[in-house]
């Protein structure tokens, strides 16, 4: 009996993990109370309406007088529709901006994790190294930063319990950001169709404790954080070869690169964010940075997505350290 | 508009009068031209999207396609379309020759039309230029891979140009040989001119086409 | 003595007894006995459709994936929404009833291109060759939407025959569209201006614009779909640059207004039953031509709320909602207007009048919950959820499936010229009414809970909701099995129908039934505007 209850209790009222899913749910019960009122309206008048009027009934049948056949009733119906419409409208969009564009907050501690979906599987990168396939463990309060991508097909990255989900493409990152506010283990789906074992690609997001969260961090074999092991393929791959800072090549520095726009070719300018620095690797000749030659070999076909990420995340480094190192270096830098 | 003598009038059975009938076919005839350009327009589409996000890449691709010889297509095919509107008026006037001739004339242009394309496909085909059916792909220029998409569609869009080619000169074989018969005037004059209709549809698509393909890069 | 008004003596010659043999059926030119070749061709359509969803109900009773492995199910489900789709629900009202009714309701002898209207179902026919070829050689297992790269580089299965099939079927619409369109235009009978045609030739008009617009896109995308697959030309292939993403925005483009071709000629039909059931005029007919119109032409600026969590710009998302909430309001008109037809009217509870009222409870419920998933952040967790599977059944099945009945019911004598037992077609309605609650409600909770869409395996909380939906489309199976055997006895054994058994106004109720071959001996000259019930109440 309890555990039926129980059960129901999951169906109707879903755990309300992460900090957008109390305003997600007041919003969607906000609007069940307001539609269940609009069906009762609907189905009591379709009753009464046809049963009073039903053919044989002796009512009085004489035609309305004209102020009521007219068009004021249409605009009646119409206008406080459209406007309820407009406020569920307003407000929806309102909190999914906050949740795919949340303000960024100074200081704050964000965790950033990278995640690959592969034909069936989940795979994610901790920040301090360690790795994990579906299932993702997470400090309870400390906002996440997910970088996706997908080795093949089109997947989704969907925690019902975070009222989040985010379509990981091929080729391109998205990001997917949020703050888990309970602990507990959550159910993570694939929600985009992508073949065979689609309904096998799911896994568990576990919440933790910071202390514990820190006590899983230490029982794990870390191995090297990715800014790490970015600095090491950077030079394995060549990359240093031209863009390090003894290189005789003429090819931009990717110190403070990241984040901050970079002029083109073309004469556009671009924001060096994630997308744009992994074309860069990919399909270099696609956005040449001004006054450089178009001289980079693509690295398509010869880079896993792990160890592009790892990159990225060692020229994301670069970012922090520079800023932190060096400020008044890059003021007398600029033109 | 449509004057025929009273005995010729052959007015299919669901309509009241010849008039009727008219109005039917040509409406039916532009709205099938409408879902035709809606057919390109989602290629069209599909192009401009990624001609906007690899301008560069793509204007040096298309620097690689015989622009003269399809220009010089352009001109046989906007010949052609003078010719089939000189055809349509000749029907109209009730002057057969006349629209014989107009008729051969077009289906002759037409056929040159698809071969100097023949001709263009070749080339590119020796060039190294079809980046499919396990071809080889020789392109020198720079980010061979997204002027792969481009040839992609050129291929696509130009093939698909050329299949309505030949449904239209097969149609207006139809019409030219029925013209040739001339069974009852006013029935051919409203044939050429419907036929005439599509074939403008193909003349106006190819300008699209060459535009969109070999000029944008220039 | 209703019954007096119902039967009456069948014609001597009418459009049944007008030829013989297989030629007289195959070759026909005539838009009724072409509605028959669709009527027979859509309904084993439906019921392959019907019996994948069947399959597909069966093994979500268990959490496990025990009756079917992933790959089978995978691919039923791709064929019942293929198949149900394309060959059922956009084909449907518009093919039989829109080809039966339009002439006559216009006053016309046939359609205004009678060869052509008998080309378009042998196209259908072709296109659903192709798909049923390739469900038996091997499957497709893309689902209905064929998203790349997995449709194009990953998918083993006929992917190929089965896009082949949408693409050629795909012509059909446009050849019928087309079609309904010229014959509007031009045909109508003396005196019928377009303000006094019935919403049912309205909502037909409008659905062939959808069509001739909409489907051609959809063609091209097959193409270039095909195009990659065969040649491995790549035009979404990521890793030459290409994007998935536009794939998803071209194929929306079409299959967003294709949920107008199947929901507008519903409105129609709905229309016609709730007008002649409550014997009055319906009321704001102008309001009502107009949100039409202005369905199908919102319907096309619409497209990118399917695609909310996709990764396209989150400002494109905020105008996709606000022009998809746009779009329900017109919708929320009609549905006052069908209620405000009810006042003062004389309301009747035959079978059609029931169906159509299940279309009214089971529409409103679609749309109220189409405006939580146009909702942007109620969109994050219901997208790709059962939720959506619920609500675009609602539409789909409670809207557009129950008009169909309602409209089968409704037109059954004037098309057969006999009448069905009517105390089954209510017993049908009732059931399907509540079978198909069953079936789908519980299908709501479970896309909040969170129980992702082409699961076949699922988290053990979601059991009990599951069981009740399939419980619920096992009574939908009887539900619309019913109809196909007490339909077919009264083809037999059914009373002959009178003129208009339903004292309904219309043209086509001013001929025989069953019509004859040319319709009307004379073209009728239209002196009043439609539903002119209260002439005579």
């Amino acid at each position: 009996m309890a555990a039926d209850q129980d059960r129901w209790q999951l169906l109707l009222f879903p755990d309300a993990a992460s900090s957008v899913a109390g305003s997600v749910d007041i919003l969607f019960w906000t609007m069940v109370v307001v539609c269940g009122l609009i069906v009762v309206l609907v189905f009591t008048l379709l009753l009464v309406l046809s049963v009073r009027y039903r053919a044989g009934a002796r009512v009085d049948r004489t035609p309305s007088p004209k102020l009521f056949n007219n068009r004021w009733l249409e605009i009646g119906w119409t206008l406080p529709v459209l406007a309820g419409f407009l406020v569920f409208f307003g407000w929806g969009a309102a909190l999914y901006v906050d949740i795919f564009d949340p303000p960024a907050r100074d200081g704050e501690d964000v965790r950033q994790i990278n995640v690959i979906g592969k034909q069936w599987m989940w795979k994610f990168q901790h920040p301090e190294g360690i790795r994990e396939i579906n299932d993702l463990h997470l400090p309870v309060g400390q906002t996440v930063e997910l970088r996706l991508t997908s080795q093949d097909v089109i997947h989704s990255f969907f925690v019902p319990a975070f009222r989040i989900k985010q379509d990981v493409l091929p080729q391109r990152y998205t990001r997917l950001r949020f703050t888990p506010v309970k602990t507990g283990r959550f159910d993570l789906f694939c929600a985009e169709y992508c073949g065979l074992s689609h309904s096998g690609m799911v896994g568990k997001v576990v919440v933790m404790a910071p202390e514990r969260f820190q006590a899983w961090l230490q029982r794990r074999d870390r191995g090297e954080s990715p800014a790490r092991e970015g600095e090491r393929l950077f030079r394995q791959y060549g990359c240093s070869g031209c863009h390090g800072a003894a290189s005789r090549v003429n090819a931009p520095d990717l110190t403070g690169l990241y984040g901050k726009p970079v002029p083109l070719e073309s004469g556009e300018t671009v924001t060096a964010d994630a997308q744009y620095l992994r074309d860069s690797v990919m399909f270099p000749s696609r956005q040449v940075a001004a006054g450089y030659p178009d001289i980079m070999p693509s690295f398509k076909d010869q880079i896993s997505e792990e160890d592009l990420l790892k990159l990225l995340a060692y020229l994301q480094s670069l970012d922090e350290s520079s800023r932190a190192d060096a400020p008044r270096q890059k003021e007398t830098d600029a033109p | 508009m449509t004057r025929t003598p009273e005995h010729t009038v052959i007015v299919a059975h669901q309509f009241e009068n010849l008039e009727q009938q008219f109005d039917a076919d040509l409406l039916g005839m532009w709205l099938f031209l409408v879902t035709e350009a809606l057919l390109f327009s989602g290629a069209f589409l599909a192009l401009a999207v990624y001609y906007h996000q690899y301008h560069d890449t793509f204007s040096a691709a298309a620097r690689e396609l015989h622009w003269l010889l399809a220009g010089a297509n352009s001109v046989i095919l906007l010949t052609s379309g003078l010719a089939v509107a000189l055809a349509e008026q000749a029907a109209d006037q009730g002057r057969r020759r006349a629209a014989l001739l107009g008729l051969l004339a077009t289906i002759a242009l037409g056929l040159v039309f698809l071969a100097i394309k023949g001709y263009e496909y070749h080339s590119e085909y020796q060039a190294g230029l079809m980046p499919f059916l396990q071809q080889p792909f020789a392109y020198d220029g720079p980010n061979p891979h997204n002027a792969m998409l481009f040839y992609n569609f050129y291929f696509v869009l130009t093939g698909l140009h050329a299949a309505h080619m030949v449904i239209g000169l097969a149609v207006l074989m139809v019409i030219a040989v029925l013209t040739w018969r001339w069974r009852d005037g006013a029935r051919v004059a409203r044939q050429v001119r419907i036929a005439g209709l599509y074939w403008a549809f193909v003349d106006i698509v190819w300008v699209l086409v060459y535009c969109s393909l070999y000029l944008v890069g220039r | 003595m209703i019954r007096d008004v119902r039967t009456g003596p069948a014609p001597r010659h009418h459009y049944l007894n007008a030829g013989h043999g297989l030629a007289s059926w195959f070759l026909t030119k005539d838009h009724k006995r072409i509605a028959w070749l669709y009527f027979v061709s859509i309904t084993g359509f439906f019921f392959l459709g019907g019996l994948a969803a069947t399959l597909i109900r069966l093994e979500l009773i268990t959490p496990n994936g025990d009756l079917l492995s992933s790959d089978a199910y995978n691919r039923l489900f791709s064929l019942h929404g293929i198949v149900m789709v394309w060959f059922f629900l956009i084909p449907s009202i518009p093919t039989t009833f829109g080809n039966f009714l339009l002439p006559l309701m216009v006053g016309a002898r046939d359609l205004a291109f009678p060869r052509l209207n008998l080309l378009s179902w042998y196209v259908y026919i072709i296109g659903g060759l192709f798909t049923l070829i390739a469900a038996v050689a091997g499957g497709i297992d893309t689902g209905w939407t064929f998203y790349t790269p997995y449709s194009t580089l990953f998918a083993n299965g006929a992917v190929l025959a089965a896009a082949t099939g949408v693409f050629i079927v795909g012509f059909s619409s446009i050849l019928t569209g087309i079609n309904f369109i010229v014959t509007v235009h031009t045909m109508r009978a003396p005196g019928l201006t377009w303000f006094r045609l019935p919403l049912f030739v309205w909502a037909q008009y409008a659905t062939s614009l959808v069509m001739v617009l909409a489907t051609p896109v959809l063609s091209v995308t097959l193409v270039l779909l095909a195009v990659e697959r065969v040649f491995g030309v790549g035009i979404f292939d990521p890793s030459l640059g290409g994007d998935p993403v536009l794939f998803e925005h071209l194929f929306w483009f079409y299959s967003h207004p294709a949920v107008y071709i199947m929901i507008l000629p519903a409105m129609g039909v709905v229309s016609e039953v709730v007008s002649c059931f409550a014997h009055k005029r319906i009321f704001g007919y102008r309001v009502m031509a107009f949100s039409i119109l202005a369905i199908a032409l919102f319907g096309f600026l619409v497209w990118g709320h399917h695609m909310f969590v996709s990764g396209q710009s989150i400002y494109a998302g905020v105008a996709f909602s606000l022009l998809s909430f746009l779009v329900s309001v017109p919708s929320a008109i009609k549905i006052f207007n069908w209620l405000a037809t009810l006042y003062k009217g004389h309301v009747r509870f035959d079978a059609p009048m029931l169906f159509a009222m299940s279309f009214l409870g089971l529409f409103l419920i679609g749309g109220l919950t189409g405006v939580f998933v146009a909702t942007l952040a109620l969109d994050v967790q219901m997208h790709d959820t059962y939720f959506v599977v619920a609500h675009f059944h609602y539409i789909m099945v409670g809207g557009a499936v129950s008009a169909y009945m309602a409209a089968l019911h409704f037109w059954w004598p004037k098309i057969t010229g006999r009448l069905y037992p009517e105390m089954w077609a209510r017993v049908s309605a009732i059931i399907v009414f509540a079978g198909f609650n069953l079936t789908f409600f519980p299908q709501y909770i479970l896309g909040w809970a969170g129980m992702p869409r082409r699961y076949h395996a699922y988290v053990e909380d979601f059991q009990l909701l599951n069981v009740f939906s399939s419980a619920g489309a096992s009574m939908l199976a009887v539900g619309y099995l019913l109809p196909l055997i007490y339909l077919l006895w009264s083809l037999r054994y059914g009373a002959h129908a009178s003129a208009n058994p339903w004292n309904a106004r219309g043209l086509e109720w001013t001929v025989p039934s069953p019509p004859p071959e040319e319709n009307f001996e004379r073209p009728p000259r239209v002196e009043h505007e439609a539903y002119a019930y209260d002439t005579d109440a």
